[in-house]
Parts: structure tokens; sequence; C-alpha cells
């Protein structure tokens, strides 16, 4: 397909997408972002319109021994997109911290993917959703090893968790190797609150709905570790949680 | 108190609690012995209100009102504490923050104002210093990482915090050194041992109750109490078994 073909099903990136919200903004622009080789540079992205849909197309160029740092947050209320490549060059670093929430019937995705095109480059992803009533949330994560990319250090941890058993979570991890000494790890999970967590924080005196959100907090801050936009992000998330909960 | 009249209860289809009755009076401190599997942590997860403990026949009044009908976390703001044979973890929760609200929703509940951050800070850090436990780790996720002695402690610093009417310790003995042994029992008696509180202590050995100086002694076993006496029978436990006693 070419860039302005919209997308069906077929396509695997698409497969789990709310193809209806996404027609009104197809072409989703593309928004290349280059980082010199040597420098560093860190993004925050909040999807947190509550009424219109919301699709993102970054295009990451980390070039030798640059680093960068992407948060994301995707709350959109009707639906939302962020999709992310990043093309890593030698000993390159790409962080992701993402998190996104959802309920109703909306439909979240994150779709990544993260080639190493070079050796000893490091990526690592963490992406954290928390998805009630007959919601969706995506996670479609491709690493890429490029033949000759030796060195390489993927990592990917995915956790969705559930707060209604009506909810869907999609976690689809990908790794396509092509070259050797390589160390590359996914972890991928789907769950609910532990309730014996739950019973525990209610013996103290926590009201339900309270011990939920301290401990889908936490959860949701996993992604957040170390962002120079901490605060903003945890506080975004908590107020979509409030609105979840 | 606390006035369990014939509590039934079953576990997933499993009759464990089969009719036991048990009263406790403001002041009193009483010890629960028995053999395992015999439904020691059952009374106390029932009494808390844990989900799957279902109550099949008998009540329980607390302070006049009835506990059953009570939300678990209800039941914590009249004044029950539970004290958990094995604490749970829940990582990214740190327990000052879990603690403060916590304490701020036991307040609410009854009516009463919430504590700042200044003031529940010092309230922790007098509790911790009772219980000698360096401050640092309430700042740490709940559980996570902690020994099995600094659980207990920690459950008993949280007790001090909460202090409540009732405290019911699920083998709070169980992985004590000897020294933390002796600081708990000190906390408990602190804490818990005044007019208008009670303890219910759940206990495998006589060691904590050297501390912790029960009234009365019960023989839980086959989910009932079989048989009730002074601190002596504890000793009597001790000393000649289960069967003996219970023969
Ligand atoms: N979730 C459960 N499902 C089925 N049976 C259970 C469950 N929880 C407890 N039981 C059973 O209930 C009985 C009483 O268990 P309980 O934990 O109350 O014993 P206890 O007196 O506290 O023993 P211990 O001294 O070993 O702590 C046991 O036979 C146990 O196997
Ligand atoms: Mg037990």
């Amino acid at each position: 397909m070419t860039a302005l073909d919209f997308p069906t099903r077929k396509d695997e990136a698409f497969r789990y997408a709310d193809l209806a919200a996404l027609a009104p903004l197809w072409p989703v622009p593309v928004e290349p972002i280059r980082v010199a080789a040597g420098s560093s540079a860190a993004l925050t992205v909040i999807a947190d319109d509550a009424t219109h849909a919301v699709a993102r197309d970054l295009e990451l160029t980390i070039e030798a021994g640059a680093s960068f740092d992407l948060h994301l947050l995707n709350v959109a209320g009707a639906y939302g997109r962020l999709s992310v490549r990043a093309v890593l060059g030698e000993g390159a670093r790409f962080h992701l911290g993402a998190a996104q929430l959802a309920g109703g019937d909306q439909t979240v995705e994150i779709v990544t993917e993260v080639v190493h095109t070079a050796p000893d480059a490091t990526s690592r992803q963490v992406v954290r959703s928390v998805l009630a009533g007959h919601a969706t949330g995506n996670y479609l994560g491709r690493v890429t090893v490029d033949r000759g990319a030796i060195g390489t250090d993927g990592e990917q941890s995915v956790r969705a968790m559930l707060l209604d058993r009506t909810a869907t979570a999609n976690a689809r991890p990908e790794l396509e190797i092509y070259a050797d000494d390589v160390k590359c790890a996914h972890g991928c999970a789907v769950g609910e609150l532990s309730a014996e967590g739950l019973f525990y924080l209610a013996s103290r005196g926590v009201p339900p709905a309270q011990a939920k959100k301290l401990m889908l907090q936490a959860f949701l801050a996993e992604a957040f570790v170390g962002a120079a936009d901490g605060d903003a992000l945890n506080a975004a998330s908590l107020a979509a949680l409030e609105a979840l909960l | 108190m606390l006035t369990i009249d014939s509590l039934s209860n079953q576990i997933a289809g499993k009759a464990i609690l089969k009719g036991l009755s048990l009263t406790i009076n403001p002041g009193e401190i009483h010890a629960i012995m028995g053999p395992n599997g015999a439904g020691k942590s059952t009374l106390a997860y029932t009494l808390g209100g844990r989900p799957g403990y279902e109550v099949t026949g008998g009540t329980v009044d607390f302070d006049g009102q009835d506990l059953l009908a009570l939300e678990p976390h209800e039941r914590a703001a009249a004044g029950l504490f539970l004290g958990f044979q094995y604490p749970v973890e829940i990582p990214g929760v740190s327990f000052v923050q879990f603690l403060r609200e916590a304490a701020n929703a036991q307040r609410k509940n009854r009516g009463e104002a919430p504590l700042s951050g200044g003031e529940f800070l010092k309230l922790a850090r007098e509790k911790a210093a009772l219980l000698r436990m360096d401050m640092d780790m309430l700042k740490r996720p709940v559980n996570v990482g902690f020994s099995g002695g600094e659980k207990k402690r920690a459950e008993m610093v949280q007790m001090g915090i909460l202090d409540p009417k009732l405290a019911i310790l699920d083998e709070t003995d169980s992985g004590l050194d000897i020294d933390a042994l002796r600081i708990c029992g000190e906390g408990i008696n602190a804490i818990m041992r005044k007019p208008d509180k009670a303890v219910l202590l759940i206990t495998h050995y006589q060691r904590l109750l050297d501390y912790v100086k029960p009234d009365f002694v019960h023989v839980l076993a086959g989910g009932r109490i079989i048989k009730t006496g002074g601190p002596e029978l504890a000793l009597q436990l001790e000393n000649e078994g289960y069967e003996a006693v219970a023969a």
C-alpha cells in the first residue's frame, strides 16, 4: 500500500484499529524527528482529547550514539492511535514509556516499530494499559534487528489490566532478528487487579474504589519511571483513571 | 465488644467454621490456639469480611453493630484491625501513601476531620519508633521485599497508626526473631492494652503470651471453640499437645 491508501484489517498494524474513527483523519501526517549523532532528546505526547479521535505518527531517526526518551499517554476519548517508528543507529538508545486507558466502547492503541540497523543499540519499551467496560486496548510492537546489528539489546515489557471481563486487550510484541549475538526479551501479561491486595487495603479502611485507584496508579506509573515530565504524566493518567472508576 | 454466636461459614463450598461462639469484652485479651487447618485464619478473615468467605449461619455483634452486614472497609472504620498471618505485597504503593488514605477514610467514615500530611507523618514516625522500625521502610512499597519478620512488625506499626478498638492478630509472632518478638509484644501492650480496647491473638506458641498476657485461652478445633480456660491452658497445651487436652 502507498502512504495514502486507507488501511484494511488485513494490514497487521491496523488489525484491531477503529477504522471508522480513523477515516476522517486519514492520511495521518508523518512527524519526522531526527536526533543527531551523540545528542539526547526527550518528548512527551499526551493524547487526551475527550471528544475527537486522535492519530499521531512519529518517525524517529536516532543516530549513532544518540539517546531518545519518548513518553506517551493515550487517553483520547473517541479513539487514540499513537504510532511510532524508530530507526536506531550504532550505539543509539531508545526508551519508550507508554500508558493508555480506555472505557466504554473506546479503542486506544500504541503501535511501534523499532529497527536496530547497526551494532550495540538499546531499545526499551514499557507499555501499560488499563481497560474498562467494552473498551479495546492494543499494543503492536515489532522489533527488527537488521543483519549486522550485533550486540543489540531490545526489551519490551507489556502489561494490561482489565477492570471488566468485557474489556479486551490485544498485546503483540514481535521480534524479527537477522543478526547474531543479540539480546532481546519480551514480557507480556494481561491480568486483573489482585483480589488479595484489594482486600488487604480494604481491611485497613480504604474504600474499594480508592483501593483500585491506588493500585492502578502504581501500575500506570511504571510507564513513567524516570520521565522528565513524570509529574504531568502521572497527573493526567490519574485524571483519566478517576474518570474510568 | 464482640459477640460471635454460632458462626458457620464455607469457602468454595467447603464448611470450615461450624457453629463457633465467642464473646470478648472491652479490656480483655483472648488467645486462640489450635491445630493447623482448624479454621483460625478463616475466623479472622471471616470477621474481616474477606470475599469468598461465605457466612452460612450465626451472627456477629461488634459494639452494637451487625458486623457481617458491613463492607470490609466499614469494619475497619468501625474499629476492627486484622493483623495478617501472611501480609500482602502491593507493588508501587507505599505504606505512608496508603496508610494516610486508610486513616483518613476511616476518619471520614466516623465523621472526623482528616489528618494533614504533617500530622499523619508525625503519627507514623511515632508508631514506627514504638516498634523500632526505620521510618524509611514505610516509604517503600507495601511489604515488597520485606522479610517475614519485617512484615509482621509493619503490621504492628499499621495497627498503631490506625488505633483500632479490636485487633485480631493472626500469628503475629511467627517469623519474628527473639528481640522482635519482645518489641512486638510490648507494642501490642502499648497500643491495645486499654480498658476500652480488646485483642484476639491467634498463636501456636506460649512465647508471645509471655509478653501479652491473655485473660482467656481458647482451643479452636474442627471449626469450633472446644475448650476455654485461663493463661494456664496455653502452658498445658504446650506441654501436652492438642490431642491430650482436647480429649
Ligand atoms: N481458599 C480456600 N479454599 C479451600 N479451602 C480452604 C481455603 N482457605 C482455607 N481452606 C481450608 O480451610 C481450613 C482452615 O484453614 P485456616 O487457614 O483457617 O487454618 P488455620 O487454623 O489458620 O491453620 P494454620 O495454623 O496452619 O494457620 C483448612 O482445611 C484449609 O485447607
Ligand atoms: Mg492460619
